[in-house]
Order: C-alpha cells, then structure tokens, then sequence
C-alpha cells in the first residue's frame, strides 16, 4: 500500500526544521523530506550573528546541526537525499511523486523547498563552475589563499563573504552595479574598513575568462560609463540573491516571480498546503524569519487537520 | 564495505583499475562537506562489489586536488582506468551522485 501521512515537509532549512520541531511536538504522523542533508542555505553561511540566543555567534554548520538535533529530539522523521519531482496538489489526498519511485499521499503539505543561488548568465560561468567559480565562501575560500579573487553582488551575503574571504585572499574586489551597497549598515562599515576590501563600483561581469588551470580574469563594464576593464584573478564568488526551488510544484499554487504567495498565517491558495521561508513570496530572507514562518505553517496545517477531522 | 580514506601517495593505484572509483574530495572546515558524508557512507554501502567509493582529505592531500584543478568543494569525481569520467560540485543529493556512479558501471 502507498505510504500515507498527515503532515509531510518539504524542504529541511530553517523554515521546514521548525515546521518538523512544532509538528513532532504535537505528536503528527509526519515526515520530513529533504534532497540533500538537513540544514539548506545556513549551512554554507560561513557565521551568524544575528539569530538570538547565541550571543556570541555561531556557524551556519553549527547552527544547521542544533537546530535539527532538536526536531529529532521529539522524534522528527526525517528523510534525507529523498527528492521530490512531482507535487498533485488537485488529487484528494495530496501526492508527492519521488525521483527514486513511488510516491507519498498526505492530508496536509508544508512546502519549504528554499531557494539557491542566482547566477550571473554570462560566458564561462557554467564551464567554471568549481574551477574558480563558487557559489559558496565558506566551501571554496580557502582554495584561494594568497590569491586576488572578487566577489559580484552588494547584499548582505556578498559583502559579509567579501569580508571573510580576505582572511585568505591577498585582495578580494566587490564588484557591484549600483554605487550603493544593500548590505545592512554593519555588515557595510565591516567592509569599508577592511584593507583587503575593493570596492568597485556600477559595474557588472560581461565574461569570466579562463586558462588551464581554471578562471584567469574577468571582462568588466562600468554601466554609467560603458567603459570596459579586465582584472586578472583566480576567483570569482558570486552572491546576486536567490532563485526559488519551484520546479516540482504545480501550475495551479500561485506563484509571483516563481515564489509562493502565502497569507499571513502561510496558506497558500490550495487547502491544507502551507509555504514557509524562502520559497514564499516575501522581502526578508533571514534564518530567523524562516524559522518563524515555519512554526506558524505547522499551526496552520494542525488547525486544518483538526477541522478536517471533525 | 566502508569508505576507502585516499592519499597523494596512494590515489594513482587506487583509480588504475577498471572498477569505477567515486572519490569525495572534502574538507574538515566545509559544512556542506560534513553533510553529505553519511550519504556517501551509504553509498559505499550500497555499490559494495560494484564500485569503490573513496574520499580525500584536500588539506592533508594538496597534490591530487591540485593536479584535477579542484578549487570548490565537496567536488566528487568518478574515475575508471585511471581517468576522470564525470564530476559534480556542491552538496548535491544522493540520487545525483549514484547517477554519476551508475553512469560508469
């Protein structure tokens, strides 16, 4: 017989952990599927010093194995390296096709499937991939040490990497396309000050240039000026913001930009089908606002079994 | 059978034969590393007989990584009679790296 549960979790980041914690704490019959290993985008954050209750910081890693240690304390299922091709949101109960066969019914769904990291769309960019062009700081960086790399974005993740990478690069030049930076003011100052920092700015990748031994420079445009450059380096991080992780879900969930629209309490259009963290429709992608949105989707998915129930 | 732990001086032997060798290469500061190594345990496991799956340690180990201009990881490559046959970067799933594995079988 197929296997049925009550409340499957789509997704093992922040938003689905806390979505499990809340969901083993209230006793459902409920399993967690993740493609990877517990932990998504926090795991390759390098540091965090912005979730409350550890003073002193922590790393993404770190917090990533808390945070799932708890959901399994009360006896969270979870399934790792398990994806998810399909989703039937229109069949009654709902049905999750899985890449290895077979599939999963259940009465409620919480989709917290993520997001990944964006990318350029220029020339050499896929072929580099891992020759030189990284996704990840805290992965790659020190394969770069003593070496002058760049970092493309000017949010919040591009300029607090740009800041650890230079404990390994000899210069590390954030290159930006506005003449500001978006990255909060903290975070900001931390790269102003730093000397191994270079900042260059309204400028955008037009190539990523490459030789034997992997990347060797990048074609540079000034947008106000049109000008081109070519800087000569090994590396290049590039940290432009996040895609959405929509490819299994349905045409009939409602999307805007390809990210879920939710209520306040994280219903989607569709009955009993809940999204939280970076998959929803939303300006703010922190951990901690992942992890909220994940407790207040297991709420709404238990109100809705309940009521199903009666 | 377990995870073969490869070395600089070890890895040309090891990747001679005609049996696919899957090898993890990661590190001990890199999260995403740590996350896929019980998957890759697993996947020991589970292709036991059929192919030998291997990791290396970039830091103990800089030659080979350097010799297959491996700058990111985890970066998992498969090779057979001694040359690389396929490769993927990051903490992909399990499916993804069995995939590789079957590709060379």
């Amino acid at each position: 017989m197929a296997e049925h549960r009550q409340l499957v979790i789509l997704g093992g980041g922040p938003a689905g952990l806390t979505a499990g914690l809340y969901a083993s704490r209230a006793k459902l019959d409920c399993v967690m599927l993740e493609k990877g290993m517990p932990g998504g985008q926090v795991m390759v954050t390098d540091w965090i010093d912005n979730y409350p209750g550890f003073p002193e910081g922590l790393s993404g890693f770190d917090l990533c194995e808390k945070m799932t240690a708890q959901a399994k304390r009360f006896g969270l299922e979870i399934r790792s390296g398990v994806e998810v091709t399909g989703v039937d949101l229109e069949s009654e109960p709902r049905k999750l096709i899985l890449a290895a066969g077979g599939e999963i019914s259940c009465d409620s769904l919480i989709i917290a499937t993520g997001a990944r990291p964006n990318t350029l769309g220029v020339p050499g960019e896929k072929e580099l991939t891992g020759r030189g062009v990284s996704y990840c700081a805290t992965c790659d960086g020190p394969f770069f040490r003593d070496q002058e790399i760049a970092v493309i974005g000017g949010g919040n993740t591009a300029v607090q990497e740009a800041v650890y990478l230079t404990k390994f690069a000899k210069k590390v030049n954030l290159i930006h396309r506005r003449d500001e930076l978006r990255a909060t003011r903290i975070v900001q100052e931390q790269a102003m000050a730093n000397p191994g920092i270079n900042i260059i700015w309204d400028t955008v990748v037009q190539e990523i240039k490459s030789d034997d031994s992997g990347v060797s420079g990048l074609v540079l445009e000034n947008v106000k000026s049109g000008a081109k450059s070519e800087l000569t380096l090994s590396g290049v991080f590039v940290l432009i913001g996040t895609i959405p992780n929509n490819e299994m879900l349905p045409d009939c969930i409602e999307l805007v930009d390809g990210f879920i629209n939710t209520d306040a309490e994280m219903r989607t259009n569709i009955p009993g089908v809940m999204a939280a963290g970076d998959i929803r429709n939303k300006e703010v992608r922190q951990v901690i606002n992942g992890a909220g949105e994940g407790a207040v989707a297991e709420m709404a998915a238990e109100h809705y079994l309940s009521r199903r129930a009666k | 059978m377990s995870v073969t732990n490869l070395t600089d001086s070890d890895f040309d032997s090891a990747i001679s034969g005609d049996t696919p060798v899957l090898v993890d290469f990661w590190a001990p500061w890199c999260g995403p590393c740590k996350a896929i190594g019980p998957v890759v345990e697993e996947l020991a496991g589970e292709y036991d007989g059929k192919a030998v799956v291997a990791k290396m340690n970039v830091d103990e180990n800089p030659a080979t990584p350097g010799k297959f201009g491996i700058r990111a990881i985890p970066t998992l490559i498969v090779f057979r009679g001694g040359k690389a046959v396929d490769q993927v970067t990051g903490a992909v799933g399990k499916a993804q790296i069995a995939a590789l594995i079957d590709k060379a079988l």
